[in-house]
């Protein structure tokens, strides 16, 4: 396939490693931000052909995971209404809430609909006028300016029957985040891919000079994620702390200012809770007071809805990368992607069920 | 953001009180159903094997016996439709235990206002594929249930065959140093029907693969020892292999660089966001075969137009009962595991 075997190539992964070997002399940390990434390095089984000197953290860029709580609660609440299709994107149909998952509801009798994008509700909202069509609008950066161009599309189109219930991230604040915390100890960051084709890296260079560390702009095949681990040890040894971009062929330094423009009409920043971190300020995107008409949360007032978490596992520890999947007590035993017991072991992005669903050999092995 | 973390997590995850549609995608849902509900409800030892069908020694011989229901959407699909399906899929069930498929028997539950002529171009469908496959539809029961209690059409199909005297398959019989075949190409059917699900267009159109596999069987059989055989239809390779390594309690070590996975099917596969080893297929077979007998079995099935693509993909292995393990493109390992329910595609 043009432009994805040149990328999964054995003979150049080999090569890269090697290189990787000869640099990483001492030992460093690097996290992965994107949930993407941690799929590619546990499917791939990338972090074997690694020397032992580098050590790849998981980071926080599960958009699923980090989805709190209380939206998700909102959210099945809005689900459970008879006049609603409730349109998700499919990972988050099996993410529990206090009560059950979108699963659940859909078989007691919920119109509950997976779409690859958010204009496809718009469809759905002209075939059914007589009904509410809400889409449940999460992620990064990545998924903003689809997720805004659906509601601009809608107040143009005077589509009353779609509102979008916001649950947006954004990277660069769980950075901050990380680096500030006294328990952090990555060194390095292989960067958001498609966070950056869209927001390009201009807002990653303040981070890099400030806290002395090197951010490398990585993709997601195996190849990117090698060359992208290389570059960042070569920084290390060469005592560099910059912004390098390795996805070049989708990422500029300005990114995309087309869908930035669109994603900024619509949304504006606000602080915003990450399930299993807690809130983290300006850390979100939400509907702007020009929008509010398309606001699910609004419309279907659900925004009492508060939930209380129980403390059980240590998913925050795994999102900031202090810990790794395995350490937990309950990995593998308690805690299975079929009975999660936190949000990193729900989505096939987390990186507890990436470790249970790809790599659990490494772990019988380490006992 | 908090300096000293508060750890929260969601609730434990209760336990399911009603029926999800992952309960029916062939992963661990699935099996769930069969070992908490019906095994203790109907067990004995046919039914404690989990093959795909049950061999039954009458007077001597011995029956293969097998049943299946189909409920497929869209009916008709490039490549095939529900009742070419129902008819490959039950004498591919037969074959699986090394059986001649004899006969069949056909149930069709139909919704109100359905059209005639769709039903008639389902049933000529089967008719040919039951000649294809030399079986008759020998028995059969329709029932019409009100609009809106049933998507268009459904049908069950059950089927009988003879075991020939020698054979002895079952997904319990691999044994270590066994090899590991694979007849052709993985995913085509369920991307077939996914990508006309989805209104997604490729260059080259993905067809249903769906195919009888009781000649290939056959001369496989005539070619060397065979231990196990599975067709990897719903939950596609990987649970096929994940269930045959539990219930023969042998490893399984594959190669991704072996299995041979059509480029538009790779290409749907990435666009959706699915992995093929979890794709349906409707006439592909993956079978366990002495090691010696490896060699012959292969060139025997290459000569067969439905094992024209087959290969040797892996072997089985003593280490890590019941654990599949994966060589990746770039050389790595990964475990290869059941999925949970349904493949759910990825947000980013």
């Amino acid at each position: 396939m043009k432009y994805l075997d040149e990328y999964r190539d054995a003979g150049l992964a080999g090569k890269l490693a090697e290189q990787i070997r000869r640099t990483a002399t001492r030992p460093a940390a690097l996290m992965e931000i994107c949930g993407g990434q941690t799929h590619s390095i546990v499917k791939y089984g990338l972090d074997e052909l690694l020397p032992r000197e580098v050590e790849l953290v998981h980071g926080p860029g599960c958009p699923v995971c980090v989805t709190p709580l209380e939206m998700l609660d909102r959210a099945h609440a809005i689900a459970r209404r008879p006049e609603v299709i409730f349109c998700s994107f499919g990972d988050m149909l099996r993410v529990p809430g206090s009560r059950g998952d979108l699963f659940q509801i859909k078989a007691e009798g919920g119109d509950v609909r997976v779409v690859y994008s958010p204009l496809d509700c718009l469809k759905l909202a002209r075939a059914h006028p007589d009904r509410q069509v809400v889409f449940f609008a999460v992620g990064f950066e990545t998924t903003a300016p689809a997720n805004a161009m659906a509601v601009w599309q809608a107040r143009a189109q005077g589509l009353a029957n779609f509102s979008v219930l916001v649950s947006h991230v954004l990277v660069p604040p769980a950075i901050t985040g990380i680096l500030e915390s006294p328990n952090n100890r990555v060194q390095a960051f292989l960067g958001p891919g498609h966070v950056c084709a869209v927001m390009g890296w201009r807002e990653y260079e303040p981070l890099a000079a400030r806290y002395r560390v090197p951010v490398v702009i990585t993709g997601f095949e195996p190849v990117d994620l090698l060359e992208g681990i290389l570059m960042a040890v070569r920084q290390l040894a060469q005592g560099r702390a910059e912004v390098e971009n390795q996805y070049a062929r989708a990422v500029t330094r300005e990114g995309n200012p087309e869908a930035q423009r669109r994603m900024f009409q619509v949304f504006e920043t606000c602080d915003r809770a990450w399930r299993g971190i807690g809130v983290i300020p300006e850390s979100g995107y939400r509907l702007r007071p020009e929008f509010q008409e398309f606001d699910a949360g609004r419309r279907f007032e659900v925004e009492s809805i508060r939930p209380e978490e129980p403390e059980a596992c240590i998913s925050g520890l795994v999102l900031q990368g202090v810990k790794k999947p395995h350490d937990c007590p309950a990995f593998a035993k308690e805690c299975t992607p079929q009975t999660p017991l936190g949000a990193t072991m729900v989505s096939a992005e987390g990186a507890c069920a990436a470790y249970y669903n790809y790599g659990r050999h490494l772990v019988r092995h380490a006992e | 953001m908090p300096n000293d973390f508060t750890l929260s997590c969601p609730p434990p995850f209760t336990p399911r009180k009603t029926v999800v549609l992952g309960h029916g995608s062939g992963g661990k849902l699935s099996a769930q159903l069969i070992r908490e509900i019906f095994l203790p409800a109907f067990d004995n030892p046919w039914l404690r094997k989990l093959d795909d069908q049950a061999v039954i020694s009458i007077d001597g011989g011995r029956i293969a016996f097998t049943t299946d229901a189909f409920v497929v959407t869209p009916l008709f699909f490039p490549g095939g439709d529900i009742g070419e399906l129902a008819v490959n899929g039950t004498v591919n069930d037969l074959a699986m235990s090394g059986a001649r498929p004899v006969c069949l028997s056909a149930a069709f539950i139909l919704e109100e206002g359905f059209p005639l002529e769709d039903l008639a171009r389902v049933t000529q469908s089967m008719a040919r594929a039951a000649a294809a496959a030399g079986v008759a539809i020998a028995t059969g029961d329709t029932k019409v249930v009100n609009k809106g209690s049933a998507d268009r059409m459904f049908v069950t199909t059950a089927g009988i065959g003879v075991v020939p005297e020698g054979v002895e398959i079952s997904a319990s019989n691999a044994r270590p140093g066994d090899r590991v075949l694979l007849s052709g190409t993985i995913g085509d059917h369920g991307m077939a029907v996914m990508s006309r699900r989805e209104g997604l267009e490729f260059d080259g159109a993905i067809l249903s693969d769906t195919a009888p596999l009781d000649r290939l069987v056959e001369a496989m059989l005539a070619a060397g020892e065979i231990h196990a055989l599975r067709d990897p239809t719903r939950g596609g390779l990987g649970t096929s292999l994940c269930e045959m390594a539990a219930a023969s309690k042998v490893g399984v070590e594959i190669d991704a660089r072996l299995i041979p996975v059509r480029e538009e099917v790779r290409a749907a596969c990435e666009l959706l966001g699915l992995d093929p080893l979890f794709v349906a297929n409707e006439g592909k077979l993956v079978s366990f075969v002495r090691a010696e007998d490896a060699g012959a079995v292969l060139a025997a099935m290459r000569q067969r137009p439905e094992g024209r693509e087959a290969a040797i993909i892996g072997e089985a292995v003593a280490a890590h009962p019941g654990m599949v393990l994966m060589k990746t493109e770039i050389g790595g390992t990964r475990v290869v595991d059941l999925p949970f329910g349904e493949q759910l595609p990825r947000i980013c």
